[in-house]
């Protein structure tokens, strides 16, 4: 009979959670340096590093920012759908005060404003997780009515137009350097590694699994079911306002209709990708790490390869359905059908110690 | 304490009877997960028209031969045949196909269905290609009606009690004709009345000449219901035995591989001594109630007092237990804790009050299966600190490992996901995440129900110790015999409505409690 042992290290490794999204993206570096050889050189211009990988670590700032909410909210079995929208009504708001500010360059200015956005961010979230936790209401329906009304909201606050600034301290924030690195990449990993730490370290990260596994004993074993939840969509909103401070601060322009669109689709996908299943409970932050990563350098690729824009949505499609299907636990069994029974650990222990209960020892003090 | 294997090996009590040809016949079964050799080299055979019951205790391999014999596990040697033939099931439905059926513990059914959608489904008549639902409905009722069951085909299933889901599961198995019916702990769910309902239909199906497999925890069902049962211990057969030539003290033995003297220690009866009562009332509910749950109700439990409460599944036992563990709010009468009056809005409420509730739903409410027996010990603890405040990882090993040794938590294994452990040991994980809070009145909800002998004697023990250590305890069991020995006063519900309340004494038995249910406390 073959057993798993056979497969040793290697199966160890082929099992990880992280194996096949790490493939993915190390076989999208690998076609990219293929057709451009020079792909994965960094060089430094204008005092700062330069090259397609500070590129892609650039541009999925915003996303790596929405992706974290949108993982926790997705471990407590939500979903926010909203967070395109508050991306929106973020740029848009910072830029209309900078925009009318007397001193658009000031720094006073610019930090008024993002605190701003931050805060009106933060209340969208807690909007969104009152009418989740409080009122019952389906995540996907809750934060629907934010997703619809949001750019409207923004649009009101622009006034329908797409308010553009001069403000090189703002600018900073989307587009500047600091030691060589992108200002947005600095932000967005930081906080990233935050909240990753901040998840692990406390007991939040237990607690939302909890009440992703199983809302109701959860309540029973005293886990405050409510406030976890309102919490995951205040950080959800509270993220994706800083994304869209990057994302405006980038282009200098807030454009209600098009800012962050179709961005909540990008994260949900970097979070399933990552290995977190839509059905709530264990969630992985380093998992969507590296599918935010995934989709940041799948965008490149399309550039890089030169696809057509005819077909670049199917392309796209294709890789995605890949690498999903390999995270499948369907696909991961089929793959590993000679490790037999794999993963299914035995439910059984045959208990041959004599039953003689050592109940003394229990101390309920 | 070594087993005693010598009166076992040496004389199976095995009348085969030669002219009838067991419809199924498993010769040395063997499957090995990573690390357990599961089941090693096990026969297993069924006659028709009789009950086979397996026995042996949580872990004995019981539920993974019933896989393997459903196909839902393959086997890495041995043999089934069926009616004769040789087959290697590859899934559930191939073992279907060839005639066995099988009602899992846990309902399998839909509750959004209706009775006949769920006895029929997959094997609707059609016409015309499309199902057709007159019927569908008709053939449904027939099917009901042959199992001696009254129920709406028309009604919705989740409208029902667990017992008659448990019936018209049946009734969906037996819709494909099978030869060979699985019951896995079919009555663990299930009140006196409704268990001999089931037993009727269950032996109506066998004078059918249905050979069933039938597992249960309890003895005497087993003794009243099985023909013949096959004795599982660690993963080996320990022999095939007629129920008449065996006595329940001789399979017990087997069944745990230990002399029943020894089993006997364990059985703890509480001592009923007066002092007992004279501790000071933890907790006392004047009036408290619920509409359309319990009706309004007076109960003290003292420090260190056990108090059982028995009657009827549905009887309002588990309303009185949530109402006094938060899980649900009263809306009417008050409770005091300690003499303070408290209004209990949430669990977390009485949980700062030093109540714990263990629920009867293990898997609905309290086990949280993808996390790790670690995790699920110490969530409650965790929970009160709120996740500011993580509890220190050397202080979570220390009461981790205390819990799985003092409890017996097999396998000693704080990584493992709680899921992948057996119901018995997820029951004792679960005690172990309530007395991580150190709680002053625990109410225990059904929890030894389906769980093996072992267990069973270890959570009573448990019971009875905390209480001498001065815990109030408030004890519900469907067992009448378990409440009996374990509680110092016992409060009788019936119809959603306190109706009674004995002080225990020695000369107390389960059938003053019984009479007191019928007759409703008025004697």
């Amino acid at each position: 009979m073959p057993t798993s042992q056979a497969a040793g290290g290697f199966g160890a490794v082929v099992r990880h959670h992280l194996f096949w999204p790490v493939v993915a993206l190390v076989a999208l570096l690998a076609v990219n340096t293929a057709v451009r050889p020079g792909f994965l050189s960094v060089s430094i211009l204008d005092d700062h590093l330069f090259g397609s990988p500070i590129d892609i670590l650039r541009n999925c700032a915003p996303l790596m920012l929405v992706a974290l909410g949108m993982s926790l909210v997705i471990a407590t079995r939500g979903i926010d759908l909203s967070v395109g929208a508050v991306v929106a009504i973020s740029g848009a708001v910072a830029l209309t005060f900078i925009a009318g500010a007397p001193d658009p360059a000031s720094t006073t200015t610019v930090l008024l404003a993002i605190g701003m956005a931050l805060a009106l961010g933060l209340v969208l979230g807690v909007w969104n997780g009152f009418l989740v936790s409080v009122l019952g209401i389906q995540p996907i329906i809750a934060t629907l009515i934010l997703m619809t009304a949001g750019r409207g909201v923004a649009m009101l606050i622009t006034e329908g137009q797409i308010t553009t600034v001069t403000s090189a301290p703002f600018k900073m924030l989307g587009a500047g350097y600091w030691l060589g690195l992108p200002v947005a990449t600095l932000v967005a990993f930081g906080v990233f590694a935050l909240v990753a730490l901040l998840v692990r370290r406390t007991a939040l990260g237990m607690l939302v699994e909890s009440v992703g596994i199983n809302p109701a004993a959860s309540r029973l074993a005293g886990v405050r079911a409510r406030t976890i939840v309102w919490t995951v969509f205040a950080l959800s909103g509270l993220f994706s306002a800083l994304a869209g401070l990057i994302l405006s601060s980038n282009v200098m322009a807030a454009d209600a209709n098009n800012a962050g669109l179709f961005i909540e689709l990008d994260a949900i996908l970097a979070v399933v990708i990552g290995g977190t299943s839509l059905a709530g409970g264990k969630f992985s932050l380093s998992g969507t790490f590296v599918g935010v990563l995934i989709i940041a350098t799948l965008s490149l690729t399309v550039t890089n390869v030169g696809i057509s824009p005819l077909v670049t949505p199917l392309f796209k499609a294709l890789v995605v359905a890949a690498v999903t299907l390999l995270q499948s636990p369907a696909m991961r069994r089929k793959l590993s059908e000679r490790t037999r029974r794999r993963g299914r650990t035995a439910p059984v222990t045959p208990s041959d110690k004599p039953a003689d209960v050592a109940t003394d020892k229990v101390v309920a003090s | 304490m070594t087993p005693s294997d010598a009166g076992d090996a040496g004389s199976t009590p095995d009348a085969r009877p030669q002219d009838v040809r067991p419809v199924v016949e498993m010769t040395g079964i063997s499957i090995e997960f990573p690390g357990v050799k599961a089941l090693d080299g096990v026969d297993l055979r069924l006659l028709p028209g009789e009950v086979h019951a397996l026995m042996g205790e949580n872990g004995a391999g019981k539920s993974t031969l019933i896989k393997a014999l459903t196909g839902v596990y393959g086997i890495d040697s041995g043999e089934i045949l069926v009616d004769g033939e040789p087959h290697r099931f590859s899934g559930p439905g191939e073992a279907q196909a060839a005639g066995i059926a099988t009602v899992y513990q846990e309902v399998n059914l839909c509750e959004n269905l209706t009775v006949a959608e769920n006895i029929m489904l997959g094997n609707e008549p059609r016409r015309f290609g499309a199902i057709d639902w007159p019927r569908t409905r008709r053939r449904a009722a027939e099917h009901l009606a042959t199992m001696g069951l009254d129920v709406d085909p028309a009604s919705s299933l989740g409208s029902h009690s667990i017992a008659v889901q448990q019936l018209v599961a049946i009734s969906r198995a037996m819709v494909v004709d099978a030869k060979v019916l699985i019951l896995d702990e079919p009555t663990s769910s299930l009140d006196a009345d409704e268990v001999a309902r089931l037993f009727a239909v269950v032996r109506r199906l066998r004078d059918q000449g249905v050979a069933i497999l039938f597992v249960s925890h309890f003895l005497e069902q087993v003794f009243e219901l099985a023909d013949r049962m096959t004795v599982l211990r660690n993963g080996t057969r320990v022999g095939e035995y007629r129920t008449a030539e065996i006595t329940r003290s001789e399979l017990v033995s087997r069944m745990i591989g230990r002399s029943m003297e020894v089993l006997e220690d364990l059985e703890v009866r509480t001592e009923h001594t007066v002092d007992a009562a004279q501790g000071k009332p933890f907790v006392q509910a004047v009036g408290l109630g619920r509409r359309g749950s319990v009706q309004a109700f007076d109960l003290d439990v003292h420090e260190g007092e056990v108090v059982g409460l028995a009657g009827l599944l549905g009887s309002g036992r588990t309303e009185v237990a949530r109402l006094l563990a938060g899980a649900d709010r009263a809306d009417t009468g008050t409770l005091s804790v300690k003499g303070t009056p408290t209004r209990l809005r949430t669990p977390r409420t009485a949980i700062g009050r030093r109540i714990a509730f263990s629920s009867e739903d293990r898997k609905a409410e309290g086990v949280v299966g993808d996390l790790t027996v670690r995790e699920n010990i110490v969530l409650g603890l965790q929970a009160e600190r709120g996740w500011l405040r993580p509890l220190p990882g050397k202080q979570v090993d220390e009461i981790v490992h205390r819990y799985i040794e003092a409890l017996n938590i097999r396998p000693a294994n704080p990584d493992a996901l709680l899921r992948n452990l057996s119901g018995g040991n997820q029951q004792k994980v679960l005690l172990a995440r309530w007395l991580a809070t150190a709680p002053e009145l625990f109410i225990l909800d059904e929890p030894t129900r389906g769980i093996d002998v072992g267990a069973k004697a270890e959570i009573q023990r448990l019971v009875s110790d905390l209480a001498a250590r001065g815990m109030a305890v408030l004890f519900i069991s469907a067992e009448l015999e378990e409440v009996v020995r374990l509680s110092h006063r016992i409060a009788v519900m019936r119809d959603r409505q306190k109706v009674a309340e004995l002080t225990n004494t020695d000369s107390v038995g389960v059938d003053d409690v019984v009479e007191l249910i019928a007759s409703g406390g008025d004697r």
